[in-house]
Formats: structure tokens, C-alpha cells, sequence
């Protein structure tokens, strides 16, 4: 299921909204409707509406607060970084707590408590009880989340291998084809993809414990401290367990997790998620490291994941070369019904989005065939590249001046010939320098197929910095890879093109 | 080198462009070993007729035999066709046409080992002696673009001669040579045609024509 409409909607709410928001102050909060129920989720019946029981929570922050509630759409992996930059008051999304996030914005006290849940197929129920029953298998979950962090843990503890999606209705719809052996996620995520796919169950494995909170801008300690106040008075007066009640969230871990928070509250000392639970592991990341010292832990991985997007890159142009010469030549020298067929698919190609192929390719394929994500990477980036080759060189085989072919023909060579002689080692030459910005292009483009679950460049960078919770670093390093990679490719060109006129 | 000696035998021919007539029923005939000049005024067509020789350009109406080939109105001739015309004529074009990425050596040898699948270690010392003979033996390494008009035409000689063509076209060969060269040029071709080449050019140089000591067809504006 593709969830393109979610901006389209944020805009329509965003509309909707300043319209009335003239008159009282408003509450800005920001949350990701492609989240969905029962966090936030546009309205069935009405879908400039948001619901959920993060949109009532917002609500009832706003009321006491005596603002008017307002939706800003704002992506889940992005949440953090527009909470910094002041797109929105406070961030409410199932956002959870971590002890790097407490160390760069100010965090609400924690309003529900959920476990970690491992999901697998029924017929593996047996099988893979815990993760370490999944040695060189692949399990899935959402990138920077604490779900994340425990299959890292697991990946060198028990040698699980971590598949990252962009959303959680993906791991689970792999999981039922059999793309990947196990999710984890949240327990409240599980119990919907649960439902959604049957054939999949939930294990009892304890894998750990986490809250959700609500994040602001670390300046903004005493409205911070008010929405506190508010939250931590409707746990005690039973509004909290109502709209939990009401969205069927509420269990035996909510009174446990308020009497610690309002214990807490009552002493004035902020809670802190990962010592002051009893009953299952809490799940903490290492306490925030210095950039520094993040960098120089996340560098091997961020190299890594630069092989991951140079060899994708290298064999998706390969592909796509071979492909253009074919369409181009098809183009050039085809029958009439063949060249149609080709610029059709040319236009077809170009004319759409990238992504779209990408997703239709990987997801929207997965009931016929059911590609490996690497492959489909390399399949969709070399189709899509492949059009834009077959451009450079048509326009290349053509510029090649007549007099050129004459002169092979009036020598007796056939047109095979004339080709591979004399009209493609020209044109080549001539297609050079647009071929290299393509190949740099499409490096680029690369970073697109974080979408369908391959970890490369920019989503091994976008996880770092969603850990350490800034981008200033990882975004230099990231930067400083992809020109590593691109750089020499530009000069190898030039060097090439130079060598040739010499001769 | 001896030329199997071939007779150039243009029948009536009419050649159009875009509708329009550039030239009506020609006629004339070249014997092997033969020197032909086809002179007349820029845009009279004598491009046009070495063109449609070389089986570059289709004819409207008439015939060319050069030879046993034939050629008729019509698209010019493919396939086998094709190739017995180009091993019967090579043409050496007014700008050369050399192919550019190449040097002048490959250029000469290209041929030979492509179409008449000579091996290359045959054909490359032939090339080389070509270029020899035509005095630019010293450029083989060269690529086109380095070369001077003179040298380039000279180059463009050796690779027309290098398929062993009973019949060569030559179009404009003086437009890129000084006095010096052209004497040489026309020694040059005086030989090939004794050889028993039959060599037909366009050209409007009658002091070249003249050197050459050759028979000429003129062309006359129509209408």
C-alpha cells in the first residue's frame, strides 16, 4: 500500500486550519499521519481530519494549555530534527525515549509504556521463539527506532541481520511473502500488522520495554514543564486511561508505569526511562556520545554503506549501459513499430518518478515476483538510467557527422560494421562527458532505494544522525564519501577524453 | 599495381534532389586506364554524379554499369550488391573524410582487413607502403585532425587504393593543395592511370586538367 496522498492532506489540513486559528493562540504539534491508527492517522470518515490517541492527547495538552490544537505533518524520521528547528510546539507520534533524545530536547514525562514484540509466520512459531533462534536471518523493523538499536544489539550478539523499512506496514507484508524471517516493533505496531496479515503470530519473548513521550525544542523547558503538569494530572484523574481505553491500548503496564512517574513527579525529579523499570530490560541506547566520537563509531558502518551504494551504483550503470546501447541502436536503426516501441519506453521511464518505479518494482510486484531488494535496486536504477543512456547515445550515434559514414560505406563496409568501427567508437567519445554526470547522478539517485529496505549511503547516514540526533556530522562525513566516490570518476573522465584527442 | 581494367559506362542518367532535376541524361564513358574530368560551374552537379557512382545517392532515370555491376533508379544497392560496387570503385571525397578517431595508417588498413578480411599483418605493411609511396609515410602515426589538407588527401588516396578499386573518384582534388602539390597530384594520377585505373574527377581547375593531360565532360547550368 502506497501512502503518496499524506502531503497532499498535510496541506489541505494545514489550510483548514489557519482559517480558524485566527482568533486563540495555537498549539502546534507535529506527528506523522502516515503512521497511522492508532497514533495519527487521517480521518476515514473525514480525511482533512487527523485521529488517534496521539491527536487527543494533543487535544488535551491544548485545552488546558487554552490553545487551539493544530496538525503539522512532519515525516516520523524527521520528527527530532523539526522539533529542534521550531516547526511545531511538540512532537507527538509514538515518539519514543531515549536517553540521546532527553540529551537534546526537552522531553515530556513518558505517557504509555509498550514492549517490543517479535512477530513471525505461524508456521515458524515454534521455530524462532527469540532472536537467537534467527542466526543469519533476516528480521525487519523501522529504522531509528529502539527496535532498531535491540536488532543491532542482536546482530553482533546473536547474528540476526537488520532489514530497515521507511514504514511498518512493509515488514510485515515481506514477512508473510517470506522476504524476511521475523519483525520487530513495538507491541502496538505488531498487534496491527498482526491483524492485518493473517498467518502471522506474535511471540512472548520479552525483548525489552520502552515509553513513548512527547518532544520540544530544548529551549522550551517551562512549556515543558507545564504540558508535564497536564499530563502527569490526567494520569491521576483517569483522562490518560480513557483515550488509551477508548483507542483499546490500555493494559496492566500503564498503572504500574504511572505510580512511577507520578512518584516521581511528587519528588520533582524527572523520570528516566531504563532505571526505573522492574520487569523487563529496559531498552537504552549508550548515553549521547560527542560528535567525535559518534562519528568515529558510525565511520565503518558509513564506509560500508558507500561500498553498498558504489557497487549498486557501478552494476545499475553497467546495466543501464548496456541497455541504452541496445534501445539507442533499436532507435537508430530499428523498424518503424520497434522505434515506437522504444520511445515509449524512453518517455515512460523518464516521464515518471524514480521512487514510484522503485516501489511499484519492489512492492507492488512482490504477489508475481518477488525480487531481492538488492536486485530490484539494481533492476529499477538500471531501467530507469537505461532510458536516459539510450538518449545520450541516439544524440551521440547522430551527431556523428555523415561524411564519416560515407566514407565507411563507399569502403564496403556493412552497417554492423560501420557501428562498431567507425560511428560508436565516435559517438562514445562524444557521449563521455554526459555518461559520467549520469553515473554522478545516479550515485545520487541511489539513495533512493533506502525506500525499499537496502541500506546504503544516505540511510546509513540518516540513521546515525537520527541516533546522535544531529546532522551537522554525519551530513559532512556522508558529503564527504559521496564526493570521494564521485570526484575521481569526473577527473578518470577528463584524463580519458584528453588521452583520446592526443591519441 | 595493375588494375583489372574496368570501363565506366554512365547511360542517360538523370539525377533529382528534393523534386528538382540537377541534371538530365548524361552520358559519357570511361575506358579503363582512362583519365576523366567532369568539369562545369559550382552546383551544376558534378559532385552529384561522382555521388551517385559511388552508389551514395540513387539515380532517377538511366543506368551506370561499372563493370559487371549495374546500378538502376531506385534506392542505391545494399547487401552483396553493395559490396561489388564498393570493390569496384573508391572515391576520395573533396573534405577526405577521413575517420577521425583513428590514425592515418588504420585509416588505410581498416578496409582491407574488415571487408576483404586480409589478415592484419598483411595488410598493415601494405598501408604502410601506401602511405609511402604517396610521400606521407611519415604521418601514419598521425591522426586526421593533425594533418594538413595536403597530407589528409594524400591519406585519403592511399585508403581508397588500399581496396584495390579498378575505378577511383576523385572530387575537387586540388581544392586543398598549393601549386607545388598539384603537379605532383597530377604525376601522381597520371601513374595510377597508367596502371590501368580508370580515374574519373570533378573539378573546375583546367590548368590541373590540363596537367593531367586528361579527356573532360563539361556541365551546363539546365534551363
Amino acid at each position: 500500500m502506497l501512502r503518496i496522498p499524506a502531503f497532499g492532506l498535510a496541506v489541505l489540513l494545514m489550510l483548514a486550519s489557519q482559517t480558524r486559528a485566527q482568533s486563540a493562540p495555537e498549539l502546534r504539534w507535529g506527528g506523522d499521519s502516515e503512521g497511522g491508527a492508532p497514533f495519527v492517522e487521517a480521518d476515514p470518515r473525514d480525511p482533512a481530519k487527523v485521529v488517534g490517541f496521539d491527536v487527543e492527547i494533543a487535544a488535551l495538552l491544548a485545552r488546558e494549555l487554552g490553545r487551539v490544537p493544530r496538525f503539522v505533518q512532519v515525516s516520523f524520521t524527521t520528527l527530532e530534527a523539526s522539533a529542534v528547528r521550531g516547526d511545531f510546539d511538540i512532537g507527538l507520534s509514538g515518539i519514543e525515549d531515549t536517553p540521546a533524545r532527553r540529551a537534546r530536547l526537552a522531553v515530556t514525562v513518558p505517557y504509555y509504556e509498550f514492549r517490543e514484540v517479535l512477530t513471525v509466520r505461524e508456521a515458524d512459531r515454534d521455530r524462532y521463539r527469540t532472536l537467537a533462534d534467527l542466526r543469519g536471518r533476516r528480521v525487519a523493523t523501522l529504522g531509528a527506532t529502539l527496535a532498531y538499536d535491540l536488532l543491532v544489539a542482536a546482530q553482533s550478539e546473536h547474528g540476526v541481520i537488520p532489514v530497515t523499512y521507511e514504514d511498518d506496514v512493509h515488514p510485515y507484508s515481506d514477512l508473510a511473502i517470506g522476504r524476511v524471517d521475523a519483525v520487530v516493533l513495538d507491541e502496538v505496531l505488531a498487534a496491527r500488522g498482526v491483524r492485518r496479515d493473517a498467518g502471522l503470530v506474535n511471540q512472548d519473548a520479552d525483548l525489552g520495554v520502552g515509553y513513548y513521550v512527547g518532544i520540544l525544542a530544548p529551549g522550551q523547558t517551562a512549556l515543558r514543564d507545564r504540558m508535564d503538569e497536564i499530563l502527569t494530572q490526567a494520569m491521576r484523574d483517569g483522562r490518560l486511561e480513557a483515550i488509551f481505553r477508548r483507542w483499546d491500548m490500555w493494559n496492566g503496564d500503564q498503572p504500574r508505569l504511572y505510580a512511577r512517574v507520578l512518584a516521581d513527579a511528587d519528588g520533582g525529579l524527572p523520570p528516566v526511562p531504563g532505571q526505573d523499570v522492574g520487569r523487563a530490560p529496559a531498552l537504552t541506547a549508550a548515553a549521547a556520545p560527542g560528535p567525535w566520537e559518534a562519528a568515529r563509531r558510525y565511520l565503518p558502518a558509513l564506509i560500508q554503506a558507500a561500498l553498498i551504494t558504489l557497487a549498486l551504483s557501478c552494476a545499475a550503470m553497467a546495466l543501464a549501459i548496456a541497455l541504452g546501447v541496445l534501445i539507442a541502436s533499436g532507435r537508430v536503426y530499428g523498424a518503424r513499430p520497434l522505434q515506437v516501441a522504444l520511445t515509449g519506453y524512453v518517455e515512460v521511464m523518464r516521464g515518471t518518478p524514480l521512487l514510484l518505479q522503485l516501489l511499484v518494482l519492489y512492492f507492488g510486484l512482490a504477489s508475481i515476483i518477488q525480487l531481492p531488494a538488492f536486485v530490484a535496486a539494481f533492476v529499477g536504477l538500471g531501467l530507469n538510467y537505461a532510458a536516459y543512456e539510450s538518449e545520450i547515445y541516439r544524440g551521440a550515434l547522430e551527431a556523428v557527422p555523415q561524411g564519416q559514414l560515407d566514407a565507411a560505406r563507399t569502403l564496403g563496409f556493412t552497417d554492423a560494421q560501420t557501428l562498431a568501427l567507425v560511428r560508436g567508437p565516435q559517438a562514445f567519445r562524444l557521449a563521455l562527458a554526459p555518461m559520467t554526470n549520469d553515473f554522478v547522478a545516479l550515485l545520487k539517485d541511489s539513495s533512493l532505494v533506502s525506500l525499499i529496505t537496502v541500506v546504503e549511503l544516505t540511510r546509513q547516514t540518516t540513521i546515525f544522525a537520527a541516533n546522535i540526533g544531529s546532522w551537522l556530522v554525519p551530513g559532512a562525513l556522508c558529503a564527504a564519501l559521496y564526493l570521494a566516490m564521485s570526484l575521481p570518476l569526473a577527473r578518470l573522465a577528463r584524463r580519458l577524453e584528453k588521452g583520446w584527442r592526443r591519441g | 599495381m595493375e588494375a583489372r581494367l574496368t570501363t565506366l559506362d554512365v547511360r542517360d542518367v538523370t539525377i533529382r534532389r528534393g523534386g528538382r532535376v540537377i541534371l538530365e541524361r548524361l552520358r559519357f564513358t570511361a575506358g579503363g586506364g582512362e583519365l576523366l574530368a567532369i568539369m562545369g560551374e559550382s552546383g551544376t552537379g558534378k559532385t552529384s554524379v561522382l555521388r551517385a557512382i559511388a552508389g551514395l545517392d540513387p539515380i532517377a532515370a538511366g543506368e551506370i554499369r561499372i563493370g559487371g555491376v549495374r546500378l538502376a533508379p531506385g534506392r542505391p544497392p545494399r547487401g552483396p550488391h553493395a559490396r561489388e560496387l564498393h570493390r569496384s570503385v573508391g572515391i576520395v571525397f573533396q573534405f577526405h573524410h577521413l575517420f577521425a578517431h583513428r590514425t592515418a595508417l588504420d585509416n588505410v588498413w581498416l578496409a582491407p582487413v574488415h571487408v576483404l578480411r586480409e589478415p592484419r599483418a598483411a595488410a598493415e605493411p601494405r598501408a604502410r607502403a601506401l602511405l609511402d609511396a604517396l610521400g606521407v609515410g611519415a604521418r601514419a602515426g598521425a591522426l586526421p585532425h593533425e594533418l594538413s589538407g595536403g597530407e589528409a588527401q594524400r591519406v585519403a588516396i592511399a585508403r581508397a587504393l588500399a581496396v584495390e578499386p579498378p575505378v577511383l573518384l576523385m572530387d575537387e582534388p586540388t581544392s586543398s593543395l598549393d601549386p607545388a602539390r598539384r603537379s605532383d597530384l597530377a604525376a601522381t594520377l597520371r601513374a595510377l592511370a597508367a596502371a590501368g585505373r580508370t580515374i574519373l574527377m570533378a573539378t573546375h581547375d583546367a590548368e590541373f586538367v590540363h596537367a593531367c593531360g586528361s579527356r573532360t565532360v563539361t556541365l551546363r547550368a539546365a534551363g
